[in-house]
C-alpha cells in the first residue's frame, strides 16, 4: 500500500508543478471558491476495511448509503406538497386536487394562530387567519380538512409543534369517525419545540413542560398509534434561519439527544421509541454539498444511537429524512428561476437518499402557491423519479473522492460541535443562554453580506439582474376567512355540550399539575367534546405558563 | 444637520416567527452606527408603538413574512398617532406582494422593502430620510 501512496503523491506533485502551475499562470482561478480544487484517493480512506466501517451497505450500520437495502428501487420517496391556506374546506379541495396529481402523502401547513394555540377570534390572530396555512379552531375544522380522504390510505405530515398533541388527538378523532382505528394511522407530527425557541418562533410553553408533552406523545403513540412518527426533528428551520450545514446537523442532533434523554429519564426504552423519530432537513442549492450532508448525517445519527444510547435495533439507528427544499434560496426577483433552483435542490435530496420530500413552488418568495405552481413542484419530483434515472441506483455518488471527503468532514465537524453543546450542559442550556440563536444569527449575517458584497452569486439578485418580476399570478387569502372562522366557532360553542367540555378542560388543567401523568388521553377527551384549540392550549397555559424569548441580535 | 445618532426600533409584529431578516436588518443598522432596539417576536401594534415612543426613536422598521402586513402595519401607524409619535418614520419589509405596496403607503408606511433588498440599501434609505426629516424640523 505504501508504495501505491508514493506513486500517487509523485503523480500529484508532477501535475501540480506541470499542468496546474501552467494553468494558474495563464488563468487565475475564480475568487470565492468554497471548497478544495480537486480530491483524489489521498483525501479519503480507500481501504476495504475503511469502506466497510464507514460506508458499508444500505440498510446496515452505519447507514451512510441509505436507510433501506434497495432504496428507491423498491419504492420512491414519499412525494408531498406542503399545503394549507384559508379554511379547512378550501385546503381540503387543494388536498384532493394534489392527490389526483399523484402526491403520495399529505403535508399540512397551519396558519400562525393555530401553530401558537390561538383561536381565530383571539385579538393576536387579527390579520393572520388562514394566511400561511389552514385555520383549525376545533375538531369540526379537522373533520372538514380530511372530508372524503380516507385516513387509512394516506400518510399525513403535520407541521405543528407546541400544539402537536392537540392536532394528533384531533387526527385520531377524525380517524375514529371514519372508522379507521388509531393503529392504522400513518403520518408525522413535527412536535419539535426546541427548534422553535432557536429558529422558528412558534413556541407556547417554556422548554421543560414542552419536553414533557413531547415525551407524552412518544409514550402514547407507542401504545395507541404505533405507526405514527412521533417527532420530526427540525434541522430545516435551523438552516433556513441562517445556519451552516454543519450547524444544521449539529444543533438538530443536540436537540434530539435532549429529547431522547428526557424520554429515557421518563422510563422509556430507547428501542421502543427511536424507530419513530423522523427528521426534516433542507435541501439547499449546493447540491453536492447537500448529498454529502445527508450521508454524513445518517452515519453520525447511527453512531449516536448505537454508541451513546445503546440502541440495539437497526431501525433505531436509521435517520428517517423528510426534505423540504430550501425556501430561503428562492428569490422574489425573476421568480421563474426558482423552478430550476427547486429542481437542483430536489435532485440533491434524491441523490442524498431522502425518504420523503416536499418541493417548494416557484412563487413562494412572493406568496403561498397557486394550484399551478404547486402542481409544477410535484411534477419536479416526478420527473426526477421517473425520468432522470437518479433514483435507479442506490447512493449513486458514493465513492466520489470529493463526496466521501466532504461526508467525512461534515461528520467530524458536526460531531465536535455537538460535543461543544454537551459540554455547555446540553441543548436546553444552550438555548436558554441564547447561544444557539446567536450562532445562527451570526451565520445568517455572514451569508447576507456575502451576497451583498458579491462574494456569493445569486442570479437575478446580484448578477444578471433585470426583468425583476415576471408576470405571475399570486394567491391571496381573503380577510373574510377570519370572519367565517369566528362565526363557525360561535355556532359550535352554542351547539356543543358545554358541561362536558368544561369538565374535560378542567381535568386537563388538573392533569398538567402532576408531571407523571400522560396528558394525551385528557387532550383527546377535550378534543372530542369540541373544546377549541385555544381553550385546550389555555388550560395548559394556566399551569405551564408561557415562554419568554431571550432576545438576541 | 443633527449630530445625534439615528435611533431605530426593529420590530416583529404579529405571530410570525421568521426573524432572520429582522435580525440581519438590526445588525446592519447597528453596524451603520445607528442605535438599534430589537423588540423580539410577537409584538402587538400597541406594544411596538409604546416601545417606539418610550425609546424616542426616529424610525420603526417592521418585518412580516406571514401575510398579515395589511392589517398590522397600518395599525402600528395608528397606534403611534395615538401616542403622538406621528413624526416617527415607519417602514416595513418581508414577503409583501407588489400590489399591496400602494395600500401600505396610503396608510402611512413610508417605504416597503421586498425580498432581496440589500441591507445597505435600507440603511442608506433610513439615513437619508431621517436627515431630511431633521432638516425640516
Amino acid at each position: 500500500m505504501e508504495n501505491d501512496v508514493h506513486i500517487l503523491e509523485k503523480a500529484r506533485q508532477e501535475w501540480q508543478e506541470g499542468p496546474l502551475a501552467k494553468a494558474l499562470a495563464k488563468t487565475p482561478e475564480r475568487e470565492n471558491l468554497q471548497d478544495g480544487r480537486i480530491y483524489t484517493p489521498l483525501d479519503v480512506d480507500t481501504s476495504y476495511e475503511g469502506y466497510v466501517k464507514k460506508i458499508g451497505f444500505p440498510g446496515q450500520y452505519p447507514m451512510t448509503r441509505g436507510g433501506q437495502a434497495t432504496m428507491y428501487r423498491g419504492r420512491f420517496w414519499t412525494m408531498r406538497s406542503y399545503s394549507g391556506f384559508a379554511t379547512a374546506k378550501e385546503t381540503n379541495e387543494r388536498f384532493r386536487y394534489l392527490l389526483k396529481q399523484g402526491v403520495t402523502g399529505l403535508s399540512v401547513a397551519f396558519d400562525m394562530p393555530t401553530q401558537i394555540g390561538y383561536d381565530s377570534d383571539h385579538p393576536f390572530s387579527d390579520g393572520e387567519v388562514g394566511k400561511v396555512g389552514v385555520a383549525i379552531d376545533s375538531l369540526e375544522d379537522m373533520e372538514a380538512l380530511f372530508e372524503g380522504i380516507p385516513l387509512d390510505k394516506v400518510s399525513t405530515s403535520m407541521t405543528i409543534n407546541s400544539p402537536a398533541a392537540v392536532m394528533l388527538a384531533m387526527y385520531q378523532a377524525v380517524g375514529e369517525k371514519q372508522g379507521v382505528a388509531p393503529d392504522k394511522l400513518r403520518g408525522t407530527t413535527q412536535n419539535d419545540v426546541l427548534k422553535e425557541y432557536i429558529a422558528r418562533g412558534t413556541y407556547i410553553y417554556p422548554p421543560r413542560p414542552s419536553m414533557r408533552l413531547t415525551a407524552n406523545i412518544f409514550e402514547y403513540c407507542k401504545n395507541v398509534i404505533p405507526n405514527w412518527n412521533t417527532i420530526s426533528l427540525g434541522a430545516y428551520h435551523i438552516r433556513e434561519a441562517g445556519a451552516t450545514p454543519t450547524q444544521e446537523i449539529a444543533f438538530a442532533f443536540a436537540n434530539a439527544i435532549e429529547y431522547i434523554q428526557t424520554a429515557i429519564d421518563a422510563g422509556l426504552d430507547i428501542d421502543d421509541f427511536a424507530g419513530r423519530i423522523s427528521w426534516i432537513f433542507t435541501a439547499d442549492i449546493r447540491l453536492l454539498e447537500e448529498v454529502a450532508k445527508f450521508r454524513a448525517a445518517r452515519r453520525l445519527w447511527a453512531k449516536i444511537l448505537r454508541e451513546r444510547f445503546g440502541a440495539k435495533k437497526p431501525s433505531s439507528w436509521m435517520l428517517r429524512v423528510h426534505v423540504h427544499t430550501s425556501g430561503s434560496v428562492l428569490t422574489a426577483q425573476q421568480p421563474l428561476n426558482n423552478v430550476i433552483r427547486v429542481s437542483l435542490q430536489a435532485l440533491g435530496a434524491v441523490m442524498g437518499g431522502t425518504n420523503s420530500m416536499a418541493t417548494c413552488a416557484f412563487d413562494e418568495a412572493l406568496s403561498i402557491p397557486t394550484e399551478e405552481s404547486a402542481t409544477l413542484a410535484v411534477r419536479t419530483q416526478q420527473i426526477i423519479a421517473y425520468e432522470s434515472g437518479a433514483a435507479d441506483v442506490v447512493d449513486p455518488l458514493a465513492g466520489s473522492y470529493y463526496i466521501e471527503n466532504m461526508t467525512d468532514r461534515f461528520e467530524s465537524d458536526a460531531e465536535s460541535l455537538i460535543q461543544k453543546i454537551i459540554d455547555m450542559g446540553g441543548a436546553v442550556a444552550a438555548i436558554e443562554r441564547g447561544w444557539m440563536q446567536n450562532e445562527i444569527s451570526k451565520s445568517a449575517y455572514v451569508q447576507q453580506m456575502a451576497v451583498e458584497d458579491g462574494k456569493k452569486t445569486v442570479i437575478g439578485v446580484n448578477k444578471f439582474t433585470g426583468n425583476d418580476r415576471a408576470d405571475v399570478d399570486l394567491t391571496s387569502v381573503d380577510p373574510v376567512v377570519q370572519e367565517i372562522q369566528i362565526e363557525k366557532k360561535k355556532a359550535l360553542m352554542n351547539r356543543r355540550d358545554n358541561v362536558e367540555c368544561q369538565a374535560a378542560l378542567e381535568a386537563l388543567s388538573a392533569a398538567c399539575r402532576d408531571e407523571k401523568v400522560n396528558l394525551m388521553p385528557f387532550i383527546l377527551r377535550a378534543v372530542k367534546s369540541y373544546a377549541t384549540l385555544g381553550e385546550i392550549c389555555d388550560s395548559m397555559r394556566k399551569i405551564f405558563g408561557e415562554y419568554e424569548a431571550v432576545k438576541t441580535i | 444637520m443633527s449630530e445625534d445618532k439615528i435611533r431605530i426600533l426593529v420590530a416583529k409584529p404579529g405571530l410570525d416567527g421568521h426573524d432572520r431578516g429582522a435580525k440581519i436588518i438590526a445588525k446592519a443598522m447597528s453596524d451603520a452606527g445607528f442605535e438599534v432596539i430589537y423588540t423580539g417576536l410577537r409584538q402587538t401594534p400597541e406594544q411596538i408603538a409604546a416601545a417606539a415612543t418610550a425609546e424616542d426613536v426616529d424610525v420603526v422598521a417592521m418585518s412580516i413574512l406571514s401575510g398579515a402586513h395589511n392589517t398590522l402595519f397600518p395599525r402600528v401607524v395608528q397606534c403611534l398617532r395615538e401616542r403622538e409619535g406621528q413624526d416617527i418614520l415607519v417602514i416595513g419589509g418581508g414577503v409583501i406582494p407588489d400590489k399591496d405596496i400602494p395600500f401600505l403607503k396610503e396608510n402611512g408606511i413610508a417605504e416597503v422593502f421586498t425580498p432581496g433588498t440589500p441591507s445597505r440599501e435600507a440603511v442608506a434609505w433610513v439615513k437619508k430620510a431621517v436627515e431630511q426629516k431633521r432638516l425640516q424640523q
